[in-house]
């Protein structure tokens, strides 16, 4: 059973990526090479997400949004900054609402709170990271200069959006 | 000066915390050093060739007398009793240990100061004209817009991990004298016909190992788009910028390859379709920082014949060493780190104890750090010239040198910094003795050398009259010399004249260079002018006829 970050909890993961032991109809993350590839992922009954490349270009997911629950954004080493970028451009100008999940080597506690503030609701962290200190991490600031994610509560944030 | 409120003071003690936190961690073996490593960088924490090196940011150079003495302090209690001001307005320090540097940090947020993105893949240290606020040719005080542009840097969640560093200057004056346009992002102040204030924006300057002239983007852009703006040309640096070649990561790798019209396309496409995420500036807010950086106090005071009937070696201080002021009866007055016999832009803790005290009693408690590795204080009252210059004699720091050859720019070179291969500090001693004779520094005029002990060009040698670049050959310190760079206002990159010559031969090649220029300037031309005029032919010719050892 894996354990993920999700709304600032830890809680059991549901889902299931392509390769590993699936039921039926269990919510499935198929990559986004397979998602293009293969039209039966998205007649398939239950629940679909996909996980992205650094490379993808989000605008050109807009046509499969609507059939995804999720989006697993793939951060390959902490320093590959890629993914924030994709992780705002799908809240703010895709509009993506479902679940937009962290993943990869790069994810640990020290990613965390620049996560959330992207607009990242879930955190899958790489193997072996602390996920009891990855939780308490998305608290290690109370203030921020940039406005960001809505679920990030701040006492105090400098210059607002338009 | 900008003053924190409760969210910077809130933000830097949480930022301390967080770093002790991770420094706990590395030492306790929790977090691999590849781990630690981007972390520290972005607190400004290297680990250098004897010990880690600790660059604290200087905001566009301002410092308050209670913060030069917390720089002197913590040098003194963590360090060997000196600091290093850098071309970047910035200090390190060259021999903390790592378990003090939380410490440091949390001593440097009592007086609203931090070590934060001083390094690494991250937005940098925003700088701006030593002369702000004071020049007589400034369009507007750059300042406000430096911390604004600071505060949006400041862990910002998309920008923390660029592809490589980020350098933005920001200029006020129509002369250039924060080398814009050898920044990632160059922002030029200007004014349109009703007065209203906006931007020039440049992008993809540097120097480094392929030096390249910004490329203008923009015109004009009106003030209350600047965050959006520059997150438009960060966001698309993230997505298209190379990771796979650090030598390829810049942004102007992405402009070059891109051509400078089809990025502007994609910034000006990405930045319409942002503009309802991006951070707005309210004129609220624009007015709230400026109103930090007003003008000082000033008595209404009539300008003085400050040197009539004083030492001659005072009047060449006043002449070299302060520089005009917007106010009558006032000057600005460089501190000179450039005494020869020392190593260019270091000071003692004393010496920064006696700068911060000679700053609150003639200069409102403020001093500055300028790109030449100075000091500036910058509203000195010229009755007060006098006993200033008596003041800074006895410390040091009057060596009547700037703008002069002896006031040259050089990175800390072997002596100091891992990267480098060449000691840098070592060539500046054998410059300063070389041309120890004022007279003659004074009869050569304005001439500026730029040295950096590697490619990564710390030392801007590719925007010096004279260039120094230290290169390796077979374990051997050699120096590859260049002419015809400037970055103030007229830009221009610096064009190596030939073979690099020997670590003893440099100061005696640079005599030869500057005799040339004796023996072919016209009346009013500077070094620069000159070498402009005739070409590098007649330099190239002198520096090689007298010393065939070099290859």
């Amino acid at each position: 059973m894996r354990f993920i970050l999700r709304q600032r909890e830890i809680v059991a993961d549901e889902w299931t990526y392509l390769g590993e032991v699936l039921a039926a109809d269990a919510p499935l993350i198929v990559s986004l090479a397979e998602l293009r590839a293969e039209p039966r992922w998205r007649a398939r009954p239950g629940r679909l997400g996909v996980r992205i490349p650094p490379t993808a270009r989000v605008e050109e997911l807009l046509e499969e949004l609507p059939r995804l629950e999720l989006i697993a954004v793939e951060f390959p080493s902490p320093g590959d900054g890629r993914g924030y970028s994709q992780g705002r451009l799908l809240r703010e100008r895709c509009r993506f609402r479902g679940e937009l999940r962290a993943v990869g080597a790069g994810v640990k506690q020290d990613q965390v709170f620049l996560l959330s503030r992207c607009g990242f609701d879930a955190i899958e962290l790489a193997p072996g990271e602390d996920l009891e200190a990855a939780r308490r991490a998305l608290s290690r600031y109370s203030v921020a200069y940039q406005p960001g994610a809505a679920g990030v509560a701040l006492a105090a944030q400098r210059f607002p959006t338009t | 000066m900008y003053r924190y409120d409760q969210l910077d003071q809130a933000f830097v003690e949480e930022r301390v915390a967080e770093f002790r936190d991770q420094t706990r961690r590395h030492l306790a073996g929790e977090l691999p050093e590849e781990e630690f490593r981007p972390l520290r960088l972005r607190n400004g924490l290297y680990l250098q060739r004897h010990a880690p090196m600790l660059r604290i940011a200087i905001p566009y150079g301002l410092l308050s007398s209670a913060q030069l003495r917390k720089l002197a302090d913590i040098a003194r209690r963590y360090d060997r009793g000196f600091g290093h001001f850098t071309t970047r307005q910035n200090l390190q320090l060259n021999w903390p240990t790592l378990a003090d540097v939380p410490d440091i940090l949390a001593e440097l947020a009592t007086v609203q100061m931090h070590a934060i993105q001083t390094s690494g893949n991250c937005v940098r240290n925003v700088t701006a004209d030593h002369l702000a606020g004071i020049a007589p040719d400034e369009v507007d005080d750059p300042r406000p817009y430096c911390e604004i542009v600071r505060q949006w840097a400041t862990l910002h969640p998309e920008f923390t991990y660029l592809p490589r560093k980020f350098k933005i200057a920001i200029s006020g004056s129509p002369e250039d004298r924060a080398a814009t346009e050898v920044h990632d992002i160059g922002l030029h102040l200007r004014r349109d016909a009703t007065g209203t204030v906006g931007f020039a924006v440049r992008v993809g300057g540097g120097l480094g190992r392929a030096p390249v002239i910004g490329s203008l983007i923009r015109e004009w852009l009106p003030l209350a788009e600047l965050l959006g703006y520059l997150e438009a040309i960060l966001r698309v640096y993230n997505r298209e910028g190379r990771r796979d070649n650090i030598h390829k990561a810049r942004i102007k790798v992405l402009v070059r390859s891109l051509g400078a019209e089809r990025f502007r396309e994609a910034v000006e496409a990405e930045w319409l379709a942002g503009r309802a995420h991006v951070p707005r500036l309210t004129p609220a807010e624009v007015e709230r920082m400026r109103a930090f950086f007003r003008p000082q106090p000033y008595e209404a005071l009539a300008d003085l014949d400050v040197t009539a009937g004083r030492e001659a070696r005072f009047a060449a201080w006043y002449r070299y060493n302060t520089r005009p002021h917007r106010m009558s009866g006032y000057r600005a007055v460089f501190v000179s780190l450039k005494a020869h016999g020392t190593n260019p832009g270091d000071a003692t803790s004393a010496q920064m104890e006696a700068i911060a005290a000679l700053a609150e009693r003639v200069s409102f408690g403020l001093v500055r750090v300028t790109h030449s590795q100075n000091l500036l204080l910058a509203d000195v009252a010229q009755r007060e010239l006098h006993a200033l210059w008596h003041e800074l004699e006895r410390h040091g720091l009057a060596m009547p040198n700037i703008g002069t050859l002896t006031d040259l720019i050089a990175c800390p070179g072997l002596d100091f910094c891992s990267l480098a291969n060449a000691g840098t500090l070592g060539v500046a001693r054998d410059i300063q003795r070389r041309f120890d004779d004022l007279d003659y520094l004074y009869d050569l005029g304005n001439i500026e050398i730029k040295m950096s002990g590697c490619m990564n060009a710390c030392g801007h040698h590719h925007v010096g009259h004279i260039g120094i670049l230290g290169v390796d050959k077979h374990g051997e310190e050699w120096y590859q010399i260049s002419l015809g760079g400037s970055a103030n206002g007229f830009t221009a990159l610096a064009e190596v004249i030939g073979p690099s010559v020997p670590r003893h031969e440099v100061a005696a090649t640079i005599a030869r260079l500057v005799e040339v220029y004796r023996r072919l300037r016209t009346e009013e031309e500077r070094f620069i002018d000159t070498v402009r005029r005739v070409g590098l032919g007649p330099f190239r010719e002198a520096a090689y006829a007298l010393h065939p050892q070099a290859a």
